[in-house]
């Protein structure tokens, strides 16, 4: 252990702790700006470069970033002398001269790791504010808006881009005053292999990188007089959506959040759960239909079956490992699959062409909104989700509708797309689809009932965690992935013939879709994460249902609509094909 | 060739020694007398200088020529022709040396060599007209021990530049080359060689004089599976060649040292990260790579003995910040060269993420002498924390340009007026700029300070890597400033914000202020703005870039507020605050000026004096060099 | 920037005979840039995505690497490259003056090529020939003590000459 002195406080803390840990535990909050460390996961970003977290150390002869230097025995450390405040506020005043200060319409605002920065050291004028900008390029991709002129250069995204994710879609280009965080070639994102995870935009400190808005569109279609506009809610909304609105992190707010969409006037309401059952119902059917060829002796059958409903995970292995496409499930994902039902079993039930239908999907994630638009998900250039919003522009919305929040009623979702179960529920999470599938096939396979529903071997957070399920004598290996960093690990096993399992769970985020690049963001907390984890586990022991293949509407609607999983008429809605998308 | 051993090395070197013997009296003994072959020498050496900046003046063909010259003469067999590297007067190159009587012949052209070969090397006189004029006497001077740029030097790293042949192994072993890396293989530990290195007082000549003794013995302590030695050849100092030109004229030195320092700490492996902007010390270097592992001195079992050692060469590629330790390694890694924090330091976690030991090409080559002559000869050399010699590359406007070395102590005054001759042209001294981007100005009154580590630093500028640009009273020293913040803004990598962004807007000040819209208030910012840079910046580049500023404020803060308040420059050098005119008195009404003005700025009739319209004029000064009667006047 | 262009084949199989030289390891990538350069005059995008695919490590931190460095470009050069040096010896000798008149003669901007493709213009910082300051390269010729007078003699001696 060591002792040190941090402004007033004597610290003891274990050696390789940094000042701004140290800090901490005494309650000094110093500022960062670049350094992010969401602790249990691989994101963690330390360039030590944006120098607002100095501070001064007696003998030493500059100032020091908290964020990474290491305490040492006796070391004596002021972290609001006269001269660190007048440096930090000098360090703060640069920035500013190098951005392009339009708080009030920008997306971050309110939300903005530098406003508030600026707004704790006080800086009330911009000396150097007439200088030059470097300037840099603008994209909107269906997924993501970069405004690089925002950008502090914290390189959060490059990290989380190449060594979180091991995309490498964006990296640093360029030198000195104009270097800049660019896709190769300074091209847009929709020219690289972006998978569009999003995990860029989830740490961004400022409004540099933000997801693509849609709010426009829903208002003009929410108000066309035609059209009839169903949500969908993706599992893990629900967890985060009261953030927003201050309640604490892991708060459920379903019923409220049903009952602002109805208020905002969505015509029906229905869970993205309900989608989910249905992929347990398909994938099931499908990891089972492999089992089986491979107990029976069939060397072609592909294994493991991966699954397939994260669309950044999908971006990844179209672009990186083309020709591992079988391996994959090719189950569409809850959401979409909920597109293709609504827009068909729905529309004929109730009797509404599917133009007229406005499927919004409402979800953690950004990759959703580039999949709704991929071409295979549409019927004569009507897709199935029309567009797909995320937490955040929901909050957005719901806070622009003249909706108070806090004391709304509870709603139920609307039926019949609008049951779900436990199983459902915990796809938010990384090892939620494994579980829920787990349950299916565990009951299909043996034939028994489940002796205790709950697979904890698949929970958690770390990044790689494998589990072997006894279903009957045969020993089932599986593997629960989160973040694609991790993926590619399996992926590179896989391609040298090195990996045994039989099913592999795969999700872009870390932690799963509670971490999705649409929630509201964590700014670097990984209590948030685990509140909403927390909050997810809790929702699936409430349940009444909490097997897939127990949802009734489910049932019903293979009974009077798709038959049997992996039918014909099942394969055509909700199932698709994967291409190979590699950069040549 | 055969791999040498302990003992063999030992003969080589005493036959190499013979051969070397004339070279070496030449250079103790005074010999007034001219030799010639017609005048009893029995052989006779033609050295030639080979550095890049004799080359640029067609020194290659200058010994081409020669060498036929003496094959014509058909006295091959008694005379040789040898090229090394700078003799340091580069100022006065291309040089020719003639052995035995050391006869310096300065800006030689490759039409004089029939001449030398005819008058000096056959007829032993010498060609007068090519020997160096002393400014002060105006008499010529034959030897070069008798010249004031060489009397109060000592050549210690620079031992060997000019004066062996430095593609030739044998010459470098004649002079004790690999006696040191042999010795401590064969009869010390390890630690006696790092407590040789501490004891000597030798300290990082890159620039910012960290003792190499503390450095080894920290990467001795760690325990890995490889180590390295890098040694630092990135000389990214603009107006600096000290390193390139240890390379080019010894490279053996550097590679020695190198083999020393791996011993010393426990490394198999070096690696010397060059600027690619330097291909002759790139080529001199991989002959000496070769040569060296041909005779087995470096590569597997040197010696014969059960230590090996092995040196790659790796690219820089124009980027200044690689010369930072940390950035050189990511670049050896072939990563962008960004610099990061220390702690970890590269002694624990370097290239490839191994225990890298990192040296500058002078204090390398300054290893194998040290062992040789032993720590308590390097050790009284210098002052009390500065020890040995420091070389610097002095330009600007002086007399005597070139690469000089002078122990520690010596004054700037002894540098600039003795050793350099003085300023150009007769103008007046102002200002000597040490330490390059990083350093600072120092002024008249500092020039009796003795020069080391400490006594720079204290007056405001830095040893830094050994430029040492001479600056006289047509020197704008805003100008100068900004010359430097232009360096750093674009040699910045950009990772941290106050270098990234606070030097653009130091540059930015600096600019308005010579474009003559600078504010009082300016001033504060300047000073203010400097500071911060260098107490918050990530590394060396941003905690030093703002020292020209600062330096140039403390010293000479009239020419600051003149420039903001009167919108003056003293110098005229800044173009925005300059006008000009025609003097009536003067003019002949040539109209010359008028003809060459792009800016049909001057009007008047033929024979009548002309007049300029200050509103027109763009102040490209073509009126002024093309008045033939000095009428236009500038101020 | 210049148009991409697909590369020849067997620029195609050099480059990746390059890579191979260097074992496709990415902490080679300097070199190879280097050999790469030297072979064909610049970098075209094309290049460097096969460089990438070699190494196996994205384009963006090829591209990020090329950018970094002042030595690699991926515009071609002119046939006459001229370097004025702006290392402070030359520059406290005028070689500004020299900068502003061989740009005037040319009609270029540092970091351009004349149109007939002759010279290109680009700075660099001490070619270590401080003594002839101020100090200008055109090709691999170095010319020193020059005189803003000298300039438009010696680029029509250089462009004469082919
Ligand atoms: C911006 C910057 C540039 C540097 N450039 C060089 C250089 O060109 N050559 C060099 O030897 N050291 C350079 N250094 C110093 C090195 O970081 C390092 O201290 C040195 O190579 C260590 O060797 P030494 O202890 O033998 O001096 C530079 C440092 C900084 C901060
Ligand atoms: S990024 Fe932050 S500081 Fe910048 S304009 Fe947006 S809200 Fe304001
Ligand atoms: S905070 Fe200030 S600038 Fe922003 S809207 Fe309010 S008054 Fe305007
Ligand atoms: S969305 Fe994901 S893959 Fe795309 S740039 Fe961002 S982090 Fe990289
Ligand atoms: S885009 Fe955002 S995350 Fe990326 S470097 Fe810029 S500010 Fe940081
Ligand atoms: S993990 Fe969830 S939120 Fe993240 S990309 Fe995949 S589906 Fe979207
Ligand atoms: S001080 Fe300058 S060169 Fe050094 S890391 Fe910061 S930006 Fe890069
Ligand atoms: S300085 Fe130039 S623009 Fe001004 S008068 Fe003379 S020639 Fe004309
Ligand atoms: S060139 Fe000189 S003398 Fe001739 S008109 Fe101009 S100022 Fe007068
Ligand atoms: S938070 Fe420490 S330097 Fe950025
Ligand atoms: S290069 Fe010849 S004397 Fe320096
Ligand atoms: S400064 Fe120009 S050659 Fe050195």
């Amino acid at each position: 252990m060591i002792t040190l002195t941090i402004d007033r406080h004597v610290v003891v803390v274990p050696a390789n702790t940094t000042i701004l840990e140290a800090a901490k535990t005494v309650n000094v909050e110093i500022p960062t700006l670049c350094h992010i460390d969401l602790e249990g996961t691989c994101v963690k970003s330390n360039p030590a470069s944006c120098r607002l977290c100095v501070v001064e150390v007696d003998g030493r002869h500059n100032l020091v970033p908290a964020c990474a230097t290491q305490c040492r025995q006796g070391m004596v450390v002021h972290t609001s002398s006269p001269r660190v405040l007048r440096a930090r506020k000098t360090v703060a005043e640069l920035i500013l001269s190098d951005h392009p200060n339009d708080c009030l319409t920008c997306p971050k605002c309110s939300d903005c790791e530098l406003q508030r920065l600026v707004r704790r050291l006080n800086c009330r004028v911009m000396p150097y504010n007439d200088g030059e900008h470097a300037h840099r390029k603008t994209e909107i991709t269906p997924a993501i808006k970069r405004d690089m002129d925002k950008c502090i250069y914290c390189r959060r995204c490059e990290s989380v881009c190449n060594e979180v994710q091991t995309v490498g879609a964006l990296g640093a280009v360029g030198r000195g005053f104009t270097t800049t965080i660019a896709p190769s070639f300074n091209k847009m994102l929709n020219e690289t292999n972006c998978t569009y995870c999003g995990q860029c935009v989830a740490v961004c400190p400022v409004g540099a990188l933000t997801e693509r808005d849609y709010a426009e569109e829903l208002i003009a279609d929410i108000t066309h007089p035609d059209k009839i506009v169903i949500a969908q809610t993706a599992p893990a909304v629900r967890y985060a959506l009261g953030e927003e609105f201050n309640f604490k992190p892991g708060t459920s707010v379903t019923g409220k959040m049903v009952t602002a969409l109805k208020d905002m006037g969505f015509d029906y309401v229905f869970d993205t759960d309900f989608g989910a059952d249905m992929t347990i119902m398909e994938e099931g059917a499908e990891i089972l239909d492999r089992l089986q060829k491979f107990i029976a002796g069939d060397k072609n059958v592909k294994l493991p079956i991966m699954t397939s409903c994260c669309p950044a995970w999908v971006n990844f292995y179209e672009h990186d490992y083309p020709d591992l496409l079988d391996y994959p499930s090719t189950a569409k994902s809850p959401a979409q699959m909920f597109g293709a039902v609504a827009k068909t079993y729905w529309a004929e039930k109730m009797g509404i062409p599917r133009e007229k239908i406005v499927v919004v999907s409402i979800m953690p994630c950004l990759a959703k909104k580039y999949e709704c638009n991929r071409d295979e998900f549409k019927v004569n250039g009507n897709p199935d989700v029309d567009y797909s919003i995320s937490t955040r522009e929901l909050a957005a919305l719901i806070r622009r509708s003249n909706i108070n929040f806090d004391s709304l009623p509870d709603s139920d979702f609307d039926k019949p797309l609008g049951e779900s179960t436990g199983a459902g529920a915990i796809f938010g999470i990384t090892g939620g689809v494994m579980e829920a599938a787990l349950r299916t096939v565990y009951e299909k396979f043996t034939g028994n009932t489940l002796p205790r529903i709950e697979f904890d071997q698949v929970r958690g957070l770390d990044g790689i965690r494998e589990a072997t399920i006894d279903l009957n004598g045969f020993e089932l290996r599986v593997c629960v992935v989160n973040t694609l960093g991790n993926a590619r690990i399996i992926m590179d096993k896989l391609r040298k013939g090195e990996l045994n399992y039989h099913v592999v769970e795969v999700m872009a985020c870390p932690g799963g879709c509670i971490g999705g690049a649409g929630q509201p963001y964590h700014h670097g907390n990984i209590e948030t994460l685990k509140a909403r984890q927390r909050a997810v586990y809790a929702e699936d022991a409430g349940k009444r249902l909490r097997k897939s293949h127990e949802n009734p509407d489910i049932q019903k609607l293979y009974k009077e609509f798709l038959g049997a999983p992996l039918s014909e008429k099942a394969h055509h809605l909700l199932h698709t094909s994967f291409y190979d998308k590699s950069i040549k | 060739m055969k791999p040498l051993n302990f003992e063999s090395l030992k003969k080589l070197r005493q036959k190499a020694q013979a051969a070397l013997n004339v070279r070496e009296l030449s250079h103790t003994a005074v010999s007034e007398k001219c030799c010639g072959l017609e005048t009893g020498s029995d052989h006779i050496q033609i050295l030639c200088c080979g550095g890049t900046g004799c080359k640029a003046s067609q020194s290659k063909k200058i010994v081409e020529n020669l060498q036929e010259c003496v094959k014509a003469h058909g006295i091959a067999d008694k005379v040789d022709v040898i090229t090394t590297g700078c003799f340091g007067f580069c100022e006065k190159g291309p040089i020719v040396n003639i052995i035995p009587d050391n006869t310096f012949y300065t800006q030689v052209k490759p039409e004089d060599a029939e001449e030398i070969v005819k008058e000096h090397v056959i007829g032993g006189h010498r060609v007068e007209r090519l020997l160096y004029v002393d400014p002060k006497t105006e008499h010529t001077v034959s030897d070069s021990k008798h010249m004031d740029f060489y009397r109060k030097q000592m050549r210690i790293a620079l031992r060997n530049c000019g004066f062996i042949d430095p593609e030739n192994i044998n010459e470098y072993i004649a002079r004790d080359g690999y006696a040191g890396l042999a010795d401590v293989i064969k009869n010390q530990t390890p630690e006696q060689v790092i407590e040789t290195v501490t004891k000597s007082g030798l300290r990082g000549r890159g620039g910012a004089g960290f003792p190499a003794g503390k450095k080894w013995e920290h990467g001795r302590a760690v325990q890995a599976e490889h180590k390295y030695v890098v040694c630092n050849a990135d000389e990214g100092d603009p107006g600096a060649f000290m390193d390139r030109s240890i390379m080019e004229g010894d490279p053996h030195s550097v590679l020695e040292a190198m083999a020393i320092c791996g011993y010393a700490i426990g490394a198999n492996h070096g690696l010397i990260y060059i600027r690619a902007e330097y291909p002759l010390a790139v080529s001199r270097l991989r002959v000496a790579i070769k040569q060296a592992n041909e005779l087995g001195l470096l590569g597997n079992n040197i010696l014969g003995s059960d230590f090996s050692f092995d040196i790659d060469i790796r690219y820089g590629a124009g980027a200044f910040v690689c010369g930072e330790a940390t950035a050189l390694v990511h670049s050896m890694e072939g990563k962008r060269g960004e610099p990061r924090m220390k702690p970890p330091h590269l002694t624990d976690h370097g290239y490839m993420g191994y225990p890298t030991n990192v040296n500058n090409v002078e204090t390398l080559a300054n290893v194998p002498i040290i062992i040789t002559k032993g720590a308590d000869w390097f050790a009284s050399i210098g002052t009390e924390k500065s020890k040995g010699t420091k070389v610097f590359a002095l330009a600007g406007k002086i007399n005597n340009v070139g690469l000089i070395e002078v122990p520690m102590g010596t004054t700037l005054r002894e540098i600039i007026y003795e050793i350099g001759g003085g300023v150009k042209d007769g103008k007046k001294f102002k200002a000597v700029q040490t330490g390059g981007p990083s350093g600072g100005c120092l002024t008249e009154k500092h020039l009796d300070i003795p020069i080391d580590y400490e006594s720079l630093e204290a007056a405001g500028s830095m040893m830094g890597s050994g430029g040492m640009i001479v600056m006289d009273e047509d020197d704008c020293m805003v100008s100068v400033a900004k010359f430097y913040l232009d360096f750093t803004v674009n040699e910045s990598c950009g990772k941290c914000t106050p270098c990234r962004i606070g030097n653009k807007r130091l540059l930015e000040i600096l600019t308005r202020i010579t474009e003559g819209k600078g504010t009082p208030q300016d001033l504060e910012t300047l000073k203010r703005l400097s500071e911060v840079i260098k107490e918050t910046s990530l590394c060396g580049l941003g905690q030093s870039s703002p020292n020209p500023v600062l330096s140039t404020l403390n010293n000479f803060y009239d020419e600051y507020v003149e420039h903001v308040k009167q919108h003056k420059c003293r110098a005229k050098q800044c173009k925005a605050l300059l006008t000009y005119a025609v003097r009536p008195d003067k003019c002949k009404g040539c109209g010359a000026c008028k003809r060459g003005c792009p800016a049909d700025a001057i009007i008047g009739d033929v024979r009548k004096p002309h007049v300029i319209d200050p509103s027109k004029c763009i102040r490209c000064g073509m009126c002024k060099s093309h008045c033939r009667f000095d009428a236009i006047q500038v101020f | 920037m210049a148009k991409e262009m697909k590369l020849a084949c067997n620029v195609v199989e050099q480059v990746e005979a390059i890579c191979d030289k260097f074992g496709n390891k990415p902490n080679e990538l300097i070199n190879i840039l280097h050999e790469a350069q030297n072979m064909h005059g610049y970098l075209p995008e094309e290049m460097q995505r096969i460089i990438a695919r070699k190494l196996g490590i994205p384009a963006s931190k090829v591209y990020g690497v090329v950018t970094f460095y002042s030595f690699f470009t991926m515009t071609p050069k002119g046939k006459h490259p001229i370097s004025v040096c702006l290392g402070t010896a030359c520059y406290v000798r005028g070689s500004e003056k020299l900068l502003e008149e061989i740009k005037r003669v040319l009609g270029i901007d540092v970091g351009q090529t004349t149109p007939d493709g002759n010279f290109s213009l680009d700075c660099l910082r001490c070619v270590g020939a401080c003594g002839l300051a101020p100090v200008v390269t055109i090709g691999e010729k170095v010319y020193g003590r020059l005189q803003a007078k000298d300039i438009k003699k010696i680029l029509d001696e250089v462009a004469a000459a082919d």
